[in-house]
């Protein structure tokens, strides 16, 4: 099948098998490899990417199915100046990284979850990140980087996150 | 994992999927959000060879957008929380309220929740729409009334008369599949997990027409049902606690009436 997938703001068109997934199509065919293939089961969430601004475990979407969509990965996330995302700066600023693997996941499931909820409780970013695991079990410093990526986010020049929602326009 | 191979295609319209089935005949299933059905597929418990792709069509809820909905958290708070409650935000945002019902997984959350709400069901097939009661439609393992090629395109509900609602759900880790679930809406009450089908505690309901009170009712729980004894829990332990979490759940229907 052809597809033609928006990758971080980079139109990218493929003949590609129909049951090619799209974490594969993002690893193989664009040719980023932030993005892990983790558990491959849907459980781990270290494929985590956003899909038109929302995230989705990318080994359980067909890159068919993400055909004229847009993808948003980690690399993406990063200013065309270089400036890091402020999700990624709360990652570096609380060390919310061992050993690294589960962190693009991480860090796309926060950045979808703050774009929902700008000012989240503790409970509710460790409701949101439910769906990621972090086998290093360092969970402690993940919430505590969500939540300085979402006072970061606040500040004047503080850089919102990527496709930041009004909740009152959350479709009913 | 990569799935066997198969051919896609896309549905514009709801009737474009109807007839894209109709050409493919046995070898074809649609795929709307695909959490059930490409890790089936992946494992080669599922091998279609035509994939029918109707995640674009306008008529999908997804479970994120249900657990989101204003009119559903005022008028059918147990869908909303329900949908709230399957698995992560990850696969809320892909997965589909009409996937789930005919998925047919008696683990999952909201067949027991269209049971519950007495839901009634319509399906669009070759030769024209029908409805099947919500009671009609959970068959036997992974299996319903649909007939193949027919498409499930609305999902009815009245609006309950007895507002008291409920959903209990005991799992190891929040993204789990429920080890036993339980959902209350007035009178009617319906199991997660303790059957190959998902189905109504028909004693727990007579016990309540009856005049019992929560307790008591609740004790009814496992009454005619089958779970397995799994990894997770024997099915004396998944007996305990239907028991436990339909007390439970009724005792906080109640205080919601």
């Amino acid at each position: 099948v052809k597809v033609a997938i928006g990758v971080n703001g980079r139109q990218v068109e493929a003949e590609v098998e129909d049951r090619l997934l799209l974490v594969h199509f993002v690893r193989e065919v664009a040719g980023l490899t932030a993005t892990n293939i983790g558990c491959d089961t849907t459980s781990c969430g270290a494929c985590t990417v956003l899909l038109d601004g929302e995230s989705v475990k990318s080994c359980t979407v067909l890159a068919a199915q993400a055909d004229g969509c847009e993808v948003t990965t980690c690399e993406g996330l990063t200013g065309s100046d270089g400036r890091w995302h402020a999700v990624q700066r709360g990652f570096h600023a609380e060390h919310g990284v061992q050993c690294g693997f589960c962190t693009p996941g991480m860090i796309m499931a926060a950045v979808s979850l703050l774009a929902e909820n700008p000012d989240p409780t503790v409970a509710q970013v460790r409701a949101g990140l439910e769906g990621n695991i972090c086998r290093c079990t360092g969970y402690h410093n993940i919430v505590r980087a969500v939540l300085a990526a979402a006072r970061d986010g606040r500040l004047p020049g503080g850089g919102s996150p990527a496709g930041a929602a009004d909740p009152a326009e959350e479709p009913a | 994992m990569i799935p066997a191979p198969f051919t896609y295609r896309r549905a514009r319209t709801v009737e474009e999927a109807v007839d894209l089935a109709a050409e493919a005949g046995d070898e074809g299933k649609f795929l709307a959000g695909g959490h059930s059905l490409l890790p089936l597929m992946k494992l080669r418990f599922a091998v279609p060879e035509v994939l029918i792709d109707i995640g674009r069509l306008a008529e999908l809820s997804r479970h994120h957008d249900l657990e989101h909905s204003a009119l559903l958290a005022a008028e059918l708070p147990l869908l909303a929380r329900a949908a709230g409650a399957v698995g992560d935000p990850q696969v809320r945002h892909r997965g589909t309220i009409g996937g789930s019902l005919v998925h047919a997984d008696a683990a999952s959350d909201l067949p027991a929740v269209g049971l519950a709400l007495d839901a009634t069901l319509v399906a669009r097939g070759p030769s024209g729409s029908r409805e099947i009661a919500m009671t009609d439609f959970f068959r036997g393992l992974f299996e319903t009334a649909l007939e193949p090629g027919e498409l499930l395109t609305e999902i009815r509900i009245r609006r309950p008369a007895e507002r008291g609602w409920s959903f209990q759900k005991f799992t190891k880790r929040a993204i789990d599949w429920a080890i036993v679930g339980v959902a209350v809406q007035g009178g009617r009450v319906a199991l997660v997990n303790m059957d190959s089908v998902p189905a109504r505690a028909g004693g727990v309901e007579r016990a309540l027409a009856a005049g019992d009170g929560p307790a008591a009712a609740a004790a009814h729980a496992a009454e005619g049902t089958s779970p397995v004894s799994d990894i997770n829990a024997s099915a004396a332990y998944r007996e305990h606690l239907a028991r436990v979490l339909t007390a439970r759940a009724l005792a906080e229907a109640a205080s919601r009436n």
